[in-house]
């Protein structure tokens, strides 16, 4: 608390979220007061000027993608819009099948959807990963039935960073006349993203992982070759072509499409000066300490993205010691459950290296000298937490920790 | 996860860390929980005329099993053997203010604290069984 290296801030957790780009808030803000119009007000100005803010916002979140403005449904974020895609083609489409295909490693708001559908007499397939969090697409050929009607896979995974050969699996539903949904939330922005190329008929995504405002997010849903049709979760004034009703929000819907120009416009030279940063920080660590793990797939990464297990030390204690430095841990301490990361157990990484790992996922502000200082201040913690820990000592008396029968409690 | 400052304060100077020789026979081991579950406690007592005179832990686990680990070897010193069984659980969530998500540490830590006195009287002939726990094997101290 003295030194004054310890007040030190930085911000290493974008993949849960970003802070707004101080241009997407300019964007924004005449949206609060001045044209504080209802978008679906058709009889007077105020109305119309928010109506024309959604619309341009509409067309250029469909250009980055490579829909048409009327496949682009708001949603209030990638919740949302996953328990949508999922939920509402379920639901229409029932009588054609029951059963759907998904992957272990989806975020909860695919695969809790996917568990009440289960309860309501649906069959889920959720295929398992390997070491690097990548789907056998052998298997998911074989997974897909007759009455399957929906495959949900992620773009890039937010805990480990692995991303899918979306355009495969696309393909492979197309073979089969399977609706296909992937959740781009971790990849709008940074990867390409086309509808077409990947095949893809429902995506989802949000404004706050790409520095736009929380709470706004979209959902694409395919209307020409095949038509997807919805079953839509709320019902009211129909607005978002009656899948999504309530009134918009104009703001962030304008901030939102602001946060993704921005993005595009950089994506590929962020993208590369990023990847740099996560290298560096990942070969500071790893040449600096023994029995370090990076977990997902060293090739098909996002740039952001390291996930690594330190041995011998337990996560959140590890965070504690990094006090300033905004990271996360798939250590169960740190959220509600006492399980860890369930993701990380898909990718077969046991319980004892989940409950060490922590994710470290840069951003549009850092810099090579926060990397070097975060690089620096793990170092630290982790030697200190090993001179603390048994499993360090007996590890390195040889003793096979694997071999011993602990206490489980 | 917002820590009471006690917590941090043994979690930053951690009291009596380290290891005593484990095969001594004035010196008792505890060794409690598991990798998998995210905590594992080695908690040793070295014991002189009935009176605790050192203690020491190591702890993998979260900055509350820390804490209650070190917390426990200080309460540990100086007490007789007979006072040192009347650590409760509770008597650590209240020093350190533990949130009930965090209750689980310090039960450990009061095992822990139960298993290193069982061995030190196993070692004594008290016991069962006078022998020594094997490295790591906490189970193998309370059968
Ligand atoms: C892959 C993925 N899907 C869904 C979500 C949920 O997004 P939102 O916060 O917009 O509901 C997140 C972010 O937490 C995510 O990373």
């Amino acid at each position: 608390m003295t030194e004054p290296t310890e007040n030190r801030r930085v911000y290493m957790d974008h993949q849960a979220t970003t802070p707004v780009d101080p241009r997407v808030l300019d964007a924004m803000l005449p949206y609060f007061t001045e044209k504080f119009g209802n978008a679906a007000s058709r009889s007077h100005a105020w109305g119309w000027e928010a109506e024309k803010a959604v619309d341009d916002a509409r067309q250029r979140l469909a250009a980055a993608i490579g829909a048409k403005p009327r496949e682009i449904v708001f949603t209030s974020g990638s919740t949302e819009s996953d328990n949508l895609a999922i939920l509402g083609v379920a639901r229409m489409y029932r009588e054609r099948g029951r059963h759907l295909v998904t992957c272990a490693t989806e975020h909860k708001a695919v695969l809790d959807p996917m568990k009440s559908l289960e309860r309501d007499g649906f069959e889920v397939t959720v295929l398992g990963v390997d070491r690097r969090g990548r789907l056998d697409l052998d298997e998911l050929r074989a997974a897909l039935r007759d009455d399957t009607i929906l495959v949900s896979v992620m773009h890039a995974n937010n805990e480990i960073g692995t991303i899918h050969p979306i355009a495969e699996i696309g393909r492979i539903c197309k073979e089969k006349g399977v609706l296909f949904h992937t959740d781009a939330t971790q990849t709008l922005g940074k990867e390409p993203i086309d509808v077409e190329e990947m095949g893809v008929d429902l995506l989802s995504a949000n404004a706050h992982k790409v520095y736009g405002p929380k709470g706004v997010g979209l959902l694409y849903r395919r209307r020409r070759r095949p038509r997807v049709r919805l079953e839509p979760l709320q019902y009211g004034g129909g607005h978002e072509f009656g899948l999504r009703s309530g009134t918009l929000d104009v703001p962030g819907i304008v901030g939102f499409a602001a946060a993704v120009d921005l993005a595009l416009a950089e994506r590929e030279t962020e993208r590369a000066r990023i990847a740099a940063l996560r290298d560096r920080l990942q070969e500071r660590l790893t040449s600096a300490l023994t029995h370090v793990h990076v977990n997902g797939d060293p090739e098909a990464r996002l740039a952001c993205n390291l996930n690594v297990s330190f041995e011998f030390v337990e996560g959140e204690s590890l965070l504690m010691g990094l006090e300033g430095i905004a990271v996360s841990s798939g250590s169960a301490c740190t959220s509600a459950s006492l399980e860890p990361s369930y993701v990380l157990h898909a990718l077969g990484v046991g319980d004892a290296l989940a409950h060490s790992s922590i994710r470290f996922s840069l951003g549009r502000w850092n810099t090579e000298e926060e990397v070097d200082y975060v690089a620096e201040r793990t170092i630290e913690a982790v030697q200190r937490l090993r001179e603390l820990s048994p499993l360090y000592e007996m590890a390195m008396e040889g003793i096979d920790l694997e071999s011993i029968q602990w206490d489980a409690h | 996860m917002v820590y009471s400052e006690k917590v941090i304060d043994h979690y930053k100077n951690p009291r009596n860390v380290g290891s005593l020789p484990k095969d001594a026979p004035d010196v008792g081991t505890g060794v409690v929980g598991a990798p998998e579950c995210g905590d594992v406690m080695k908690l040793q007592i070295r014991v002189e005329d009935g009176v605790i005179v050192d203690a020491r832990f190591k702890t993998f686990g979260c900055g509350s099993a820390i804490a209650s680990s070190s917390l426990a070897t200080e309460w540990l010193k100086g007490r007789t053997v007979e006072e040192a069984q009347q650590i409760r659980n509770v008597d650590i969530v209240e020093e350190l203010a533990l949130p009930p998500v965090k209750i689980h540490c310090s039960v450990l830590a009061e095992d822990a604290i139960k298993q290193a006195l069982a061995d030190f009287r196993r070692k004594q002939g008290e016991g069962p069984e006078a022998a020594a726990p094997e490295a790591g094997n906490g189970e193998e101290a309370e059968r």
